[in-house]
């Protein structure tokens, strides 16, 4: 797979024109705004919990910017919604322990799903960024929703 | 315009002119690849510009030879390093047609430009004296910028508004990015106080009327200062600072084939006398006691500390360099590709160009916007293919905003730049449709 093809896999593809979560959500418990100064890319992510306050129930987001950032925006909205707000803390730290790899080691497939497509990202530093908006986005949001909640840091 | 621009500057074919940049040597960053593949092209010398071997050796043989203080102390080798040091002002000042007096050392544009934004702050403070009350701004004056303009010269006037009470006016943009005289009339009065304007637009490469807005000013904002942000004039263009009747500019070393860390602030010197120092310290005083100090006359009294004398000398070789290739030739050779590409983006489908149509005056850079494809997109793509260009806001939020564009795609040119390189990012664009799949998708929409 040439350098090109490994970053923008066809799945990277598919998700930047289907955007899984793109859009408003009502009644959020909590949202968050991240924003690249470096290319203007911009996200609000917005979550809402379940009752018991365990579960992510909801997720939407709205923003604008590169293909890898709103790829990723659309991945994370299908891996972490209905999931227990810790359990979406160590799927967002594994995707972030993937993108600073810079290339190295195996993605672990089991933990990330669909997400191990953005390996090929943590090679471009400059796009990494790019990859991360959404997910330090809904980071953020639940650390506000729950914020007793085990988010890392 | 002819054919010959392309390839040449003045007497000098392109490729021959090449082998003075180690960068384009064989086996070095953009020289001829191990493997036989075409060299990478070097489309962003906006952002910085490759430098001559004898730009390098000129720094090398300063810190080698002269190395000393300068103005400090009584040694030959100060005289020797302090001559070097002011010499160089001497052929800066030469090139862009200013007094040695009018020619103030910062460390880039950016800092030339906060010079004056800060020492009109403290004007307006109180300091300076009689004679720095002309650059003291009130609530209720205003300073006009264009919607056009790099953060380096909004920023600073943002900040002197703020401090001041001044109310920032701006000029607005069209549909390509561009502005008018009359655009910026519009924005003129009494009460303005500074005029920051571009004089080459980093994104569109739109040359601005600088003349004409001199003698506007001049005739409806008596009180008004013309600030130009000369970084990526200075470089590319024949410049007559002096001639222009700006009171300041500003512009950057980096960009003009010279060293990093080295900028310019141009004024008139009779201002520059009488502009308080932003920035105070050792050298640039006549008289201290504990509690005062008086400061001498520009330039020094804006230069504080040491100072970066090797990259000052090799500035003045970047100068001599330039001065050698004639400013005329490079303009024309810059002009030539821009607007070669231009003609070209013309048959892009998708494509949509920045600033100045096919046809009309531009500087030696090219920005465009491609339908359904984020530039950072854009630019990875052509990263892919060996093409460097920059892709992002160029430091000029409010422009794209106006635009309704995030970001755009920007190739630039300077001395060393072919038709051939500009060729394959023309060529590279038009791939990148498909590559993404916006192409098809049009395709299905018009069937």
């Amino acid at each position: 797979m040439s350098g090109l093809e490994g970053l923008y896999q066809q799945i990277i593809l598919d998700q930047a024109k289907r955007r899984n979560g793109d859009g408003p959500l009502d009644g959020a418990d909590a949202e968050h705004h991240e924003f690249n100064p470096t290319c203007g890319d911009e996200i609000t992510v917005r979550v809402k919990l379940d009752d018991d306050g365990v579960r992510l129930a909801e997720l939407a987001w709205q923003g604008d910017g590169c293909s890898i950032s709103m790829a990723s925006a659309s991945t994370l909205a299908e891996l972490a919604v209905g999931r227990p707000v810790d359990e979406v803390g160590g799927l967002i730290e594994g995707f972030r322990a993937m993108l600073r790899s810079q290339g190295t080691g195996e993605p672990d497939e089991e933990l990330l799903g669909d997400a191990i497509a953005f390996h090929g990202v943590s090679k471009y530093v400059m796009r990494v960024k790019c990859a991360m908006l959404a997910w330090v986005a809904l980071e953020a949001a639940l650390a506000k929703a729950a914020p007793a909640a085990p988010v890392v840091e | 315009m002819s054919t010959s621009d392309l390839d040449t500057i003045g007497q000098r074919a392109v490729t021959d002119l090449r082998r003075d940049f180690p960068a384009f040597a064989d086996g070095a960053a953009y020289g001829a690849r191990p493997d036989g593949g075409a060299p990478v092209a070097y489309l962003d010398s906006a952002a910085t510009a490759q430098r001559p071997a004898r730009v390098l050796d000129a720094e090398r043989e300063y810190l080698e030879q002269h190395l000393a203080p300068v103005h400090r102390g009584a040694s030959a080798a100060v005289g020797r390093s302090t001559t070097l040091f002011e010499d160089a002002r001497a052929t800066v000042a030469r090139f862009v047609g200013a007094g040695e007096r009018e020619i103030v050392w910062a460390e880039n544009a950016t800092d030339a430009l906060n010079i004056v934004a800060l020492g009109m702050a403290d004007a307006s403070a109180g300091l300076g004296g009689p004679e720095a009350s002309r650059f003291a701004l009130e609530a209720g004056d205003e300073i006009v910028v264009t919607e056009a303009e790099h953060h380096a010269n909004l920023i600073p006037w943002q900040r002197l508004a703020a401090r001041t009470g001044a109310r920032l006016r701006a000029v607005r943009i069209d549909e390509r990015g561009l502005w008018s005289v009359d655009a910026l009339a519009a924005e003129l009065s009494e009460r303005t106080r500074v005029v920051a304007i571009a004089e080459v637009s980093n994104v569109t490469g739109y040359l601005a009327p600088v003349s004409d807005v001199v003698a506007l000013v001049r005739e409806r904002s008596p009180r008004a200062f013309v600030v130009l942000d000369a970084c990526q004039s200075v470089p590319h263009l024949p410049s007559d600072l002096g001639a222009l009747g700006v009171d300041f500019a500003a512009f950057s070393g980096h960009k003009m084939l010279g060293p990093n860390g080295i900028g310019v602030l141009y004024g008139r010197a009779e201002l520059l006398d009488a502009l308080p120092p932003a920035r105070t310290g050792g050298s640039t005083i006549t008289r201290v006691t504990i509690d005062s100090a008086e400061f001498l006359p520009a330039p020094h009294r804006f230069e504080a500390g040491t100072q970066p004398v090797s990259q000052v000398v090799a500035l003045a070789e970047a100068v001599r360099y330039l001065e050698s290739l004639g400013m005329a030739a490079v303009a024309a050779h810059e002009r030539s590709l821009a607007e070669r590409v231009a003609v070209q983006l013309a048959e892009v489908p998708g494509v949509r160009l920045i600033g100045p149509p096919a046809g009309s005056p531009r500087a030696g850079l090219v920005s465009v916007a491609v339908d359904g494809v984020h530039a950072h997109d854009v630019g990875q793509f052509l990263d892919d293919a060996g093409v460097i260009v920059r892709v992002g806001h160029h430091c000029a939020q409010p422009l794209h905003r106006a635009l309704g564009i995030t970001a755009t795609t920007r190739a630039s040119a300077h001395v060393y730049t072919t038709a051939d390189e500009m060729d394959r990012f023309v060529a590279t664009l038009g791939e990148v449709r498909s590559f993404f799949g916006v192409a098809d998708e049009v395709a299905a929409v018009i069937a």
